[in-house]
């Protein structure tokens, strides 16, 4: 078992839950925000033969979804070995 | 030779192999697989355990009908492992638990507290396990001529054999096997007709691609040809804003607070892992989830092209002679899909102007044509591969990858049921001194029970058709009663009992009976509470049961120190000491 006395445990959760903040900012404006609230404005660009808001719903959202997971295993990491947390 | 028979007997046989090689020895095998599965490992089986009869069959189909109105299946059952992986999964596995109710009953230091997450976790998942069986009992009586309930029976004794004896770490391999088999059936039709309709054989690509041939995007094509059929375009939808935003949410959340989603990251080594497990497990899911928009576009123009304006042919023993004279008198025949699907009344034609061409029309009909073509929602999946002219047994590919889908959807739900009777129920509420190997037992006879119960509500639920409503309420209670309490348990260390308990039974009661009146108790559209239909009610409870708790926490006494400290500690991977009361029927502490 670590010890606890040598670790900043109070720094590490500030930062895990900044770093959580951030993230969740960014799935809503990905999914309810891109895919729901501003669609139909969107919708006047287009990516490849489809336009912007709606293949946001139904795709953009998803691959902003997995670049999140992928970016907090990342972070998550990097802040562990930061503080000496082993994961 | 008949290719879904074949297919179907040879899964089933690799999926009872697997159960016989992965026999669980302990408790800790049973219900958490040893706590040593692999991150990869785990995602996968995560994937096949989420992905359910409804995203292999039904999903594609509703998205064809529903266009944009589709998305919030899209959004709803992914974005919710972003929740999963960074407010819940790694601190749940910290906490070291069997089961959802474990971490409730010992975080709020209450048996109480405990039971009623028993009944969360039971109410939710037996709703949900009854879709999977009818679905098992749909495709043993369309495809392989086996009675409904037959089909049911059989598809138990398999859920028996492997979920009884292997437990947890029996339904994790299985469901590795289930995924593969599930995601190539899904991918390998999709791939074809891709290929027909926009000359990619990517059909994530092709989503965006333009239609074979033309310079026109598919989507517009689409549009275009819904629209002069009199439908509305295909990128929109008639449901109100926040409506989309609540069902959205109520999936989002409803996924993240899913006991059977959520066991899964109790079986892998560590906080770490489970965040790596729940990005694996979304990796494999979108694999299937990219595809399906594209495969309900697709199937929808198919759909389009070859029924719409087709002459029917109603003797089928005639039919290639006479498809052959319509042909050269410049008709299109009915295709032959269209016949074979037609017997399992999943497609009906009714020539209401008796000219005996299928019209195919929208309510905004241009040409004052009635619709004459009522296509069920599933059939775009199953009859895709012959649409794509692919060989038979493609066809029974399918069919073993949608029993794949409901079957591994089905043991993980078991998996909740059996633990929380014989773990929540007998072990931490009524027998506290029951031993390991007793434990084991009547787990096993738990999940025994759980398939026969589970069997019986699918063929009641058969007869009275009320299963994709009573969906609503498996992602609406798990939305408003368990993910509060879990979220606010971690990231909240004042929540205390009285707050859980509070949020708990709120969300439970006022979503059930939101639910209960607009689906089965007479309520109508104009009665809804801020435009929000029953399926996105639990979206909005959930805020009122969280903050109700947080009230409720605040003018009562705090939580022990000890339990502060806990919180404290799982926040913190590798933190963990002794804290007194938390302690009791906590899983060892990793030896250093």
């Amino acid at each position: 078992m670590s010890n606890t006395s040598e670790i900043d445990t109070k720094g590490y959760w500030r930062a895990t839950v900044r770093l959580t903040i951030s993230l969740l900012a960014i799935w809503f404006v990905a999914s309810y925000g891109a895919g729901i609230l501003f669609r139909e404005w969107l919708d006047q660009f287009s990516i490849g033969g489809a336009p912007l808001g709606f293949w946001f719903a139904q795709q953009g959202a998803i691959l902003v979804f997995l670049a999140l997971i992928v970016t907090y295993c990342v972070a998550m990491n990097r802040l562990e070995k930061k503080y000496g947390v082993k994961g | 030779m008949d290719w879904t028979l074949f297919f179907v007997v040879t899964t089933f046989a690799l999926y009872i192999g697997i159960a016989i090689w992965a026999k669980a020895g302990s408790t800790d095998d049973f219900y958490v697989a040893g706590h040593d599965v692999h991150p990869t490992v785990n995602g996968m089986a995560t994937a096949a355990d989420w992905m359910s009869a409804a995203s292999f069959l039904s999903m594609a189909g509703l998205i064809a009908f529903l266009g944009y109105g589709g998305s919030v299946y899209l959004m709803g059952w992914t974005g919710g492992y972003v929740l999963l992986a960074v407010l819940l999964a790694p601190f749940l596995r910290e906490f070291g638990k069997f089961t959802v109710p474990d971490f409730v009953g010992d975080r709020y230091y209450s048996d109480a507290a405990r039971l009623i997450a028993v009944i969360c976790a039971l109410f939710v998942s037996f709703t949900y396990i009854a879709g999977q069986m009818k679905g098992v009992g749909v495709a043993f009586s369309s495809f392989l001529g086996v009675d409904f309930n037959l089909g049911i029976l059989i598809g138990m004794g398999i859920v028996f054999v492997y979920a009884t004896f292997g437990g947890m770490k029996g339904v994790t391999y299985t469901q590795v096997a289930q995924y593969c088999v599930l995601i190539f059936a899904y991918t390998v039709p999709a791939i074809f007709i891709s290929l027909m309709i926009t000359g990619t054989p990517i059909p994530q690509l092709g989503f965006i691609g333009n239609a074979v041939g033309t310079d026109i995007s598919m989507i517009e094509k689409l549009n275009t040809t819904l629209t002069g059929l009199g439908f509305a375009e295909y990128t929109s939808t008639d449901k109100h804003m926040f409506d989309v935003f609540a069902i959205t949410g109520a999936l989002m959340f409803g996924t993240a607070g899913l006991p059977h989603v959520i066991i899964r990251f109790f079986t892998v080594s560590s906080a770490k892992a489970a965040r790596v497990s729940a990005g694996w497990a979304l990796v494999f899911i979108a694999a299937l989830y990219l595809t399906a928009p594209a495969v309900g576009a697709f199937a929808r123009i198919n759909f389009i092209d070859t029924v719409n304006e087709a002459t029917y042919i109603a003797d089928d023993a005639d039919y290639e002679a006479e498809a052959a004279a319509i042909t050269v008198d410049g008709g299109k025949p009915v295709p032959t899909w269209y016949k074979t699907w037609e017997k399992t009344n999943l497609l009906a034609f009714d020539d209401k102007n008796g000219d005996g061409i299928m019209q195919y029309r929208g309510p905004n009909s241009p040409d004052g044509i009635e619709n004459e073509v009522n296509p069920n929602r599933d059939i775009f999946v199953l009859a895709n591969p012959q649409i794509a002219g692919l060989p038979n047994w493609v066809i029974g590919l399918v069919v073993a990858g949608g029993l794949a889908a409901a079957l591994s959807t089905a043991a993980g739900l078991l998996m909740v049921i059996s633990s929380a009777v014989s773990h929540d129920l007998c072990r931490r509420t009524f027998f506290k001194d029951m031993d390991d190997k007793t434990e084991l037992l009547v787990a096993r006879g738990a999940a025994a029970g759980a398939v026969v119960a589970a069997g019986l509500l699918g063929i009641f639920a058969g007869q009275l058709g009320f299963v994709a409503q009573v969906v609503a309420f498996a992602f609406g209670l798990a939305a408003a009663s368990l993910f509060p309490i879990i979220f606010l348990g971690i990231f909240w260390k004042r929540m205390n009992k009285e707050g859980a308990i509070v949020t708990m039974v709120f969300g439970l009661v006022s979503t059930f009976a939101y639910i209960y009146y607009f689906k089965f108790g007479g309520g109508t559209p104009d009665q809804y509470l801020f435009e929000v239909s029953p399926e996105g009610i639990g979206f909005v409870f959930m805020w009122v049961a969280g903050a109700l708790g947080i009230v409720t926490s605040l003018v009562t006494a705090p939580p022990p120190q000890d339990i502060q400290d806990l919180v404290e500690d799982i926040r913190v991977p590798g933190t963990r000491q002794p804290h007194g009361i938390a302690d009791e029927g906590m899983a060892p502490m990793p030896a250093e």
